[in-house]
């Protein structure tokens, strides 16, 4: 039993140290809540181009306050503008009635058109969306019923709540639902997954995240390219918002001004958004 | 002596802010899911066939038969499988063999989910997309996936049981002329019985519990799952899928989720808490 002590000592100095640390970075963190970083948070779909504005505007303004940028979804972001546990909340999707009437506002800072994939191999190249619709509600399940291969159409949708799918139905599904048969994923990224995987898919994601290993189908015979959604031939287009509760803290201003400045904005065109344009 | 209480009190708090963090998480689960499940009814939340929430549908029959299915899957093929490894260990293999086999069970219990779900994602639904038809995410990836993830509790607790057995049953049987075979499939085994049937409770447990390599493998539609080939959803995924961009009722209903997950593990570990005392009075 003395022998062992020691360790026990050891042990619970530990245990001690452990809890102390945790009150400690308790103490810290609502301490720097209030003066320090600013914080972003929400849609998945806005979150890799916020980071990349948030690197830029770090890089011009060595002084600034840190960026913090989060995903969570745009519902966690516009809840989290909402609490102020944010300065700035990201949404794909526009505010809903009860939202706005919290007294938010949106500001919108880039157009992204939605892009409707395929597997690289199947012959399909352009579909209406009349046939999208069929789709997507389980009317049409196999590829010949839209001039491809017999086979059975694998349908992969977002989940419910998603930004991206809210603008897909929206836009595009009108009164029909998407059909339960759906595969759900939860990113475009995790889609992208899928599509390219499996011959028989079909998805839809955020146009700047396709790469060559979905292909892209022309809605409507257009093909959906950011010049085509600029000049409103492609249709399935919606906002990257920043939501605020209030007037924002002079720096989060600051940062908002920079991300809607002539600079940040042609780096969101660069990256394949459309940019926002005060005439 | 000051000291000594000084410590004592010190870790009371501690013990008690662990247990306080489970009372904090069940309150808060049951409020925030508790309204749903009175203005929708407990029993069309239960039953209901269609979850689409921003339509105010909230029915979670497919996701329990999806949870069901899935778990009864990975039982199907975990349970021989791990109890087949716990036999081997403790009274076939070579002491050598077992040595290495033990910590390398217990090493597959530390891999994350995520890095199951990957595998599966990448090696096991395109296997079966290619071998049994599209599109290979379904109950049968989950449940093989499952299957693996369930072996470290099947087999350590199998093997517990297993060697908690008197010496003097196998020493009787053997003396009464059984085969090692014979001894331990009549004697050893219905012997460890509580314990195996804990072991396999337990893995249950983690099998309806675990989410992340599900949403990964399952595909999460939402229809009936009706064949181990169909995409399924189940309790877990669904909340792990939209937990992010849910508000409002929708975020109650998963919440209420939650509430049916809670209730199902409840149970179980109850289940496994009973079976296990039973096996250490026996």
């Amino acid at each position: 039993m003395h022998l062992t002590l020691p360790r026990h000592r050891q042990l619970l100095a530990l245990v001690l140290l452990f809890g102390l640390l945790m009150a400690l970075t308790g103490c810290v963190r609502s301490a720097s809540g209030q003066s320090a970083g600013i914080i972003l948070a929400g849609s998945t779909s806005v979150e890799p181009f916020a980071e990349l504005l948030a690197e830029e505007y770090a890089r011009l303004n060595p002084g600034a306050p840190v960026i913090n940028v989060q995903g969570g979804g745009s519902t966690a972001g516009i809840e989290a503008a909402i609490s102020h546990t944010a300065d700035i909340g990201m949404s794909s999707r526009n505010l809903k009635q009860a939202e706005s009437d919290a007294g938010l506002a949106a500001q919108p800072i880039a157009y992204d058109a939605i892009a409707i994939v395929v597997h690289p191999l199947n012959p399909v190249d352009s579909l209406s969306s009349e046939q999208v619709r069929g789709i997507f509600s389980g009317h049409l399940r196999n590829w010949r019923d839209v001039g491809g291969e017999d086979r059975p159409i694998v349908v992969v949708t977002r989940e419910e709540g998603s930004g991206t799918r809210g603008a897909f139905e929206e836009m595009l599904m009108q009164k029909e639902r998407i059909s339960p048969l759906a595969l759900r994923q939860d990113s475009n990224g995790a889609v992208r997954v899928i599509v390219s995987s499996d011959r028989a898919a079909i998805g839809y994601m955020s146009l700047g995240i396709v790469s060559d290993v979905a292909k892209p189908v022309a809605l409507d015979g257009v093909r959906p390219t950011v010049e085509a959604a600029i000049a409103g031939k492609y249709p399935l287009v919606r906002p990257f918002l920043f939501v605020l509760n209030g007037q924002p803290r002079p720096a989060a201003a600051r940062f908002i001004d920079y991300v809607l400045s002539p600079e940040a904005q042609s780096i969101l065109a660069r990256e394949g958004l459309m940019p926002v344009r005060d005439e | 002596m000051l000291k000594e209480r000084l410590i004592q009190y010190a870790l009371l708090a501690l013990a008690f802010s662990a247990v306080a963090s489970l009372a904090v998480i069940t309150v808060f689960i049951f409020r925030e899911g508790v309204p749903i499940l009175v203005s929708e009814g407990l029993w069309s939340f239960l039953t209901g066939r269609s979850w689409a929430p921003t339509r105010g549908e909230f029915g979670i029959l497919p996701m329990i038969l999806g949870s069901l299915w899935v778990t009864f899957g990975a039982l199907l093929l975990g349970v021989p499988l791990g109890l087949a490894v716990a036999v081997f260990v403790t009274d076939y293999s070579p002491r050598l063999l077992s040595d290495i086999l033990r910590p390398a069970v217990q090493l597959l219990a530390g891999i994350p989910s995520v890095i199951y779900g990957f595998i599966g994602l990448k090696v096991l639904v395109p296997a079966i997309r290619v071998s049994l038809g599209s599109p290979g995410l379904s109950v049968l990836a989950g449940a093989l996936v499952l299957g693996i993830m369930i072996l470290p509790n099947v087999i350590a607790i199998s093997e517990d049981a297993i060697r908690a057995v008197p010496r003097s049953y196998r020493d009787g049987a053997l003396a009464l002329g059984a085969t090692k075979w014979q001894t331990l499939w009549r004697v050893v085994i219905p012997a460890a019985r509580s314990g195996i049937v804990a072991s396999i409770v337990l893995g249950m447990g983690r099998a309806i519990g675990e989410t992340m390599a599900v949403i990964m493998v399952v595909g999460n539609s939402l229809r009936l799952p009706l064949s181990p080939l169909d995409p399924a959803t189940t309790l877990t995924s669904n909340i792990g899928l939209e937990m992010g961009y849910a508000s409002g009722a929708h975020r109650q209903a998963l919440f209420a989720t939650g509430i049916v997950l809670f209730v199902f593990i409840i149970v179980l570990n109850s289940a496994a808490t009973a079976f296990r005392r039973r096996m250490a009075r026996a």
